[in-house]
């Protein structure tokens, strides 16, 4: 069963004894102790692929002091200075809002791995409405223009819940498929009607006024407390409200929600247009905040990274940000490892499985070895997804 | 009447695509297969852990591991052993340790997804997914370094050269270069196929693995070791997703690209469905994905006449890069009423404890 500690819904509350604190304090230690020695198992872990770098490049010579220079330069680059920090909160700010879109199908029992084609929906949202009111003043044209990134990526999510409440195709492979689509709707616009014209290669305009003011620094811009304030929103939907409840039922336990008489189609739809929602600001954030334009394609990884970042947090809204800004900071200080101490940038993709990897097994093994305190240890997540059948949307 | 005379250009224009279809097929058909390798080898894997009820949706991170291994080992075959002359097919010393160390290493990353999924009982489709983030993340990783070093390629294997007399038959030719003018992993995927939907529909095993994958409590009851069969199937499994991925770097070309399997492995599963959870099914789908897919890419440099080219050329080069894709889930969502998963898909097994 999915230990859900969210104040709204407290499920079989045991009678008040000694045995309940204990566990509490369990669930609370590895909740903050977990991902750190998860960190101290990356860390370690890392190093070897580092020692082993530098084994093949240097021809067999080893330097002992490597890992040392090199997550030197990763904390350097991301946290040693205000310009450093501000880095790591422009590339935590998508993952939030990815983190969340993930996060959300989770507590609904579903998998949106569609975040990286709803990001690019909000992409080509954002930009279209915003070249469009580039010579507007700010507060009219930024606005509207991360509102049509958020209704694009939410529209490209109703579509995967729209089949799953209809058909029953799952998810899971719908929105990977809608993924490759999203792919090429934003290169057919950014070729044909958003182009430059007479541009070398296919390009769109800048969004000019339409751009995210910078708050921060140079380049710190509004998405970032967008993104806080999401976090807030998603908690608020599903602790205070009777739709997150339904949520949040229809994901731990569909046949008590079918038989509390809630519509599970409804909820898919529903869930899956917020989460897309969500992927679409990730998207406009990223376009209206930092490249105020876009080729063909869109490099990102967040899509992929957003997984992570919602496992991490075990879905839990407010556990987002800390794993958000913690692969955030890895991504903005990739780069002065790779330029002080010749690592490749990959090393921080290794880092990440290892976190995830340490954080989903290590506990189901404490719990497997320990006595009756380590029984007390959540293992979240531990039916997301039951099967490719369509029984959970059947009333 | 009305509606029939409406619907004549609709008739003329599909007669149209059909002709199309029949003027490309011959020279397009040994591509269409090859494309499909991988994602047919990627639902074979997935039919047989499904079947025993294991979702896997770690295909893709499988893949992926096996096409880096492969490639790598090979080339440090080439480094100790020195380079090799090629017999037939292409075939040299250290292809052949590079395609062993490709399967064992898919054979590894699928013991520990039947760990995480069987014996810890993790959400399958998140051990999948952390599958596919660390093979993603330590392909690309080793990738770069060892790439940086610029080593010698081992080679790839190449196309079995069939008699000419039987490619130049008139009519059938082209049906014999399709299935004989390959290498040899691409020839293996039909057989491995043909065998695998025997195996699961005639033999002891596959009344087993289908026992297991529906009902899996009854299948204990009656003997079955249901743990040990879902390990030896997600192994089985593993085989196969490791000849895809070899497939990918050492016989479609002779080097590891990061993230070289490029969602193939998503997409085997999707076939896998469409496929109805069997072998031929799945080739089937998997050909079908294919089709769209040369279609797509043909469409460009090869473009068909009359009313149909003029649409053709109307549209943006996109759309039918997207193509098979769309024909993806508009199948999926046409078919899935029809296309039952194995009951007990996805749920782990736990003994009942006893006395």
């Amino acid at each position: 069963m999915t230990a859900d500690s969210g104040p709204g819904m407290r499920p079989d509350r045991p009678p008040l004894s000694g045995r309940i604190s204990r566990e509490r304090i369990g669930r609370a230690l590895t909740t903050i102790v977990l991902p750190f020695v998860a960190m101290l198992l990356a860390v370690i872990i890392g190093s070897f692929f580092i020692y082993a770098a530098d084994l093949i490049a240097n021809k067999g010579a080893i330097d002992l002091g490597k890992p040392l220079t090199a997550y030197g330069a990763l904390v350097k680059g991301s946290l040693l200075s205000f310009d450093a920090i501000v880095a790591t909160l422009k590339q935590a700010a998508p993952l939030v809002f990815g983190g969340l879109a993930v996060a959300l199908g989770f507590k609904a029992g579903l998998f949106n791995i569609g975040v990286q084609g709803q990001l690019l929906m909000g992409v080509l949202g954002s930009v279209a409405v915003g070249v469009a009111l580039a010579d507007q003043p700010v507060f009219v044209a930024a606005p509207l223009a991360f509102l049509a990134g958020t209704l694009a990526g939410a529209a490209f999510g109703f579509v995967p819940g729209f089949l799953k409440a209809v058909s029953g195709a799952h998810e899971v492979v719908t929105t990977i498929m809608l993924n490759y689509i999203a792919l090429n709707i934003l290169a057919a616009f950014v070729s044909g009607p958003l182009r430059v014209p007479k541009a070398p290669a296919p390009v769109t305009f800048d969004v000019g006024h339409a751009a995210l003011p910078i708050f921060l620094g140079k380049t710190g811009h509004v998405g970032i407390l967008i993104a806080v304030v999401a976090v807030v929103v998603v908690w608020w939907l599903l602790y205070r409200t009777t739709l997150g409840f339904e949520i949040r039922t229809a994901g731990a336990n569909p046949d008590a929600a079918r038989y509390a008489g809630m519509r599970p189609r409804r909820l898919i739809m529903l869930t899956m247009t917020f989460s897309g929602a969500l992927a679409g600001m990730a998207g406009a954030g990223e376009l209206l905040g930092v490249t105020h334009q876009t080729q063909t394609s869109f490099a990102t990884s967040v899509g992929f990274d957003s997984i992570a970042v919602a496992l991490l947090a075990r879905s839990n809204p407010l556990g987002i940000i800390p794993a958000a800004i913690l692969f955030g900071a890895m991504r903005a200080g990739a780069g002065q490892m790779q330029i002080e101490a010749r690592t490749p940038r990959e090393l921080v993709d290794v880092l990440q499985a290892v976190i995830l990897l340490v954080l989903v097994v290590l506990p189901v093994i404490a719990r497997a070895l320990g006595g009756r305190g380590a029984r007390a240890i959540p293992v979240e997540a531990e039916t997301i997804t039951k099967s490719y059948a369509s029984e959970s949307v059947t009333t | 009447m009305d509606t029939f005379l409406y619907s004549l250009p609709v008739i003329g224009l599909l007669f149209q695509v059909v002709g199309y279809l029949i003027a490309i097929l011959p020279t397009s058909a040994p591509i269409i297969l090859r494309a499909a390798t991988p994602l047919g080898f990627g639902a074979l894997c997935g039919v047989v852990c499904e079947r025993s009820g294991v979702v896997n949706i770690g295909i893709e991170g499988t893949m992926l591991t096996a096409a880096f291994t492969g490639w790598v080992v090979a080339i440090a075959a080439v480094a100790v052993l020195g380079p090799m002359a090629p017999g037939p097919l292409g075939i040299t010393p250290t292809l052949i340790i590079g395609l062993v160390a490709a399967i064992l290493s898919a054979v590894g990353v699928s013991l520990l997804h039947a760990w995480l999924s069987i014996s810890l009982r993790i959400d399958q489709i998140i051990s999948g997914t952390i599958i596919n983030i660390a093979a993603f993340g330590i392909t690309g990783y080793l990738n770069n370094v060892i790439s940086a070093a610029s080593p010698t390629s081992a080679g790839q294997f190449e196309k079995f050269r069939p008699p000419a007399a039987l490619m130049d038959l008139p009519f059938v030719g082209w049906l014999f270069t399709t299935i004989l003018n390959q290498g040899p992993i691409t020839i293996s995927l039909l057989v491995c196929a043909i065998v695998l939907q025997i195996l699961l529909f005639r033999s002891r095993w596959g009344l087993r693995t289908r026992a297991v994958g529906e009902h899996p409590k009854a299948a204990e009851t009656v003997g079955i070791d249901v743990i040990r069969l879902r390990y030896r199937n997600v192994l089985i499994g593993g085989v196969f997703a490791g000849l895809g991925g070899a497939f990918l770097s050492m016989e479609l070309s002779n080097a590891f690209q990061a993230g070289q399997t490029a969602g193939r492995g998503f997409i085997a599963l999707a076939a896998m469905i469409v496929g109805r959870w069997t072998p031929i099914g799945g080739l089937g789908a998997a050909l079908l994905f294919s089709l769209f897919l040369t279609i797509g890419q043909t469409i460009g440099f090869d473009p068909p006449t009359g009313q149909l080219g003029e649409i053709v050329a109307a549209l943006p080069a996109q759309v039918f890069s997207a193509l098979p894709y769309l024909v993806t889930i508009v199948v999926l969502a046409g078919l899935i009423g029809r296309s039952t998963p194995p009951a007990a898909d996805g749920r782990p097994y736990e003994r009942e404890a006893t006395a």
